[in-house]
């Protein structure tokens, strides 16, 4: 193998490096795939539910309704709901918090940049991950304020029960056409994360030992881009086409 | 062909560095890069200036002392290495920017020539098998499955040369890691100290300050010896076993 010598002080001082530390790169690694295989079980979910819309006020108003009986009595009220939002909520703090570690990680090994560099043969959504990710974050904040927690009609300026029911809150904000413009940006941004991070995570996770299961954890990750991100985008696509109205 | 070339020089591993711009006329385009540089050398040398200094041994393709960053590629435009890289794969006239391996884990010694003893010290850190020394066994008393062997010989290809750490965004040495990983657990000789070199290994490979792999596959287009990206699901999928057995 290719080395050079080190003076040798400055060998020894190398020899006695010895490794500490068990939070190596590889197990944060792993804390990412797992929540990120969770997001995508949400995210699957959470995209069936909004196609109810195209089913009808009822339909959407009844799924969200049937979320918070999900499990009763063997849970109480909302309980369903309780425990998948502390799940969620557990695995984004991991998830965020591991990309951080790494990131930095990654900045610090290599301090001196390149004067030129060419990428041979990577995708494009392989280099998005990290800002792809803070968009996502943004995005998850402001719709959890918007549609969760603040609940604002951003059409009418209603904010609470007075905004209306689940159906006419959502029809009245995509009829709003920065909303809309936010909410598509977002699923581009989705559709990325999913693109690499689904063959990522199955790497991860080691499944993919041969050249057959990579092409297929590869298409995997193209199959559920478009299907995530298009499922989601329909909707609004839909309000602006006229196809789905109040 | 006339070239111009933009080669990193750099006195010392304290030193400041910078790039300097040659001229080289007159190479043939059956030359392989190394000895286009020893043109320049020899311009160099004429003109009392001191010879660019750059990692070589075998020129042959088989050892990994060559690096070099070139033209923004590790081991320039073709895949292989660089001392079997030729001039017809530029242009006349061409300026062809000429760095060393970037890394944390990989400082610059002089010039091009980069210190690459982490890998050494990974392998130190579980990249061996424990054999009694004696005479030598049996070749046949331990049978090696033929896939497994195939899969141990294609990764034992890897020649340590670095160019996937040098071309990762994240500066991971994961392809070479997951390499030996593989290399070693696929045969029976490997199986005793299979968790505790993946640990040790992995451990060591983070301590030398390389990054985390994010799957992005620029190493295995890089490598000189084609060490497909499985390697690295491997290397996951052990780590994860050793992991386990561990707790
Ligand atoms: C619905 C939301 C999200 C989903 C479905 C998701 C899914 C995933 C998956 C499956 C991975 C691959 C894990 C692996 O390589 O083992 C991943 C990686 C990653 N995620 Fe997310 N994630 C989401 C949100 C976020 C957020 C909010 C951030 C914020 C910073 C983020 C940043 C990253 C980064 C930096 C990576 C590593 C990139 C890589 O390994 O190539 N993700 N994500
Ligand atoms: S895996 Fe390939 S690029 Fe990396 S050190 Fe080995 S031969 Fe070089
Ligand atoms: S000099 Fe030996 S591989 Fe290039």
């Amino acid at each position: 193998m290719a080395t050079t010598t080190r003076s040798p002080a400055k060998a020894k001082a190398a020899q006695a490096k010895k490794a500490k530390s068990p939070r190596t790169t590889i197990l944060l690694k792993l804390t990412m795939a797992v929540s990120g295989l969770i997001f995508i079980g949400y995210v699957l979910a959470h995209m069936y539910g909004n196609l109810k819309a195209f089913a009808g006020p009822e339909s959407f108003n009844g799924y969200a309704e049937h979320l918070r009986e999900l499990g009763e009595p063997l849970l109480p009220h909302e309980g369903f709901l309780w425990i998948a939002r502390a799940v969620l909520l557990l695995s984004l703090v991991v998830h965020v918090a591991s990309a951080i570690v790494l990131w930095r990680r990654a900045g610090k090994a290599r301090p001196v940049k390149y004067v030129v560099t060419k990428n041979r043969n990577s995708s494009f959504s392989s280099h998005w991950m990290r800002w792809g990710g803070i968009t996502i974050l943004l995005f998850l904040i402001w719709h959890l304020l918007n549609f969760s927690f603040g609940k604002v009609n951003v059409k009418t300026g209603e904010t609470g029960s007075a905004a209306g029911d689940p159906y006419t809150v959502m029809v009245q904000s995509f009829e709003v056409w920065w909303l809309t413009a936010i909410y598509l940006v977002a699923m581009v941004a989705l559709a990325l994360h999913l693109h690499h991070g689904t063959w990522s995570a199955a790497q991860t996770l080691g499944l993919t030992g041969t050249a057959k299961a990579r092409r297929t954890a590869k298409a995997a990750g193209g199959v559920l881009a478009v299907v995530v991100a298009g499922g989601f985008a329909l909707i609004p696509l839909s309000v602006l086409l006229g196809i789905i109205e109040k | 062909m006339n070239l111009t070339l933009k080669v990193w020089r750099q006195a010392g591993p304290e030193s400041e560095g910078g790039i300097h711009t040659y001229q080289v006329d007159g190479v043939s385009e059956d030359m392989s890069f190394l000895e286009m540089l020893d043109i320049l050398n020899e311009q160099l040398n004429e003109q009392g200036e001191e010879p660019v200094a750059f990692d070589h041994d075998c020129r042959e393709g088989i050892c990994g002392s060559c690096s070099l960053m070139i033209d923004g590629y590790a081991h320039g435009p073709e895949v292989t290495t660089t001392c079997q890289l030729h001039m017809r794969s530029f242009s006349d006239g061409q300026t062809i920017t000429i760095e060393p391996w970037r890394a944390e884990a990989f400082p610059v010694v002089k010039d091009l020539v980069v210190d690459r003893g982490a890998f050494d010290r990974i392998i130190q850190a579980g990249g061996y098998i424990s054999a009694n020394t004696g005479s030598a066994p049996e070749a046949n008393s331990v049978p090696a499955q033929r896939d497994k062997a195939m899969r141990a010989f294609n990764v034992a290809t890897c020649i340590g040369c670095g160019a996937c750490v040098a071309a990762c965004p994240n500066g991971s040495a994961s392809l070479f890691l997951g390499a030996k990983i593989t290399h070693l657990g696929e045969l029976p000789q490997g199986q005793p100290e299979r968790n505790q070199r993946v640990l040790g290994m992995t451990a060591q490979h983070d301590e030398e300050g390389f990054g985390g792999c994010t799957n992005i596959g620029e190493c295995t287009a890089a490598c000189p010896k084609g060490i497909p990206l499985d390697v690295i699901s491997q290397l996951n999928k052990d780590y994860r076993t050793a992991l386990r057995a561990k707790s």
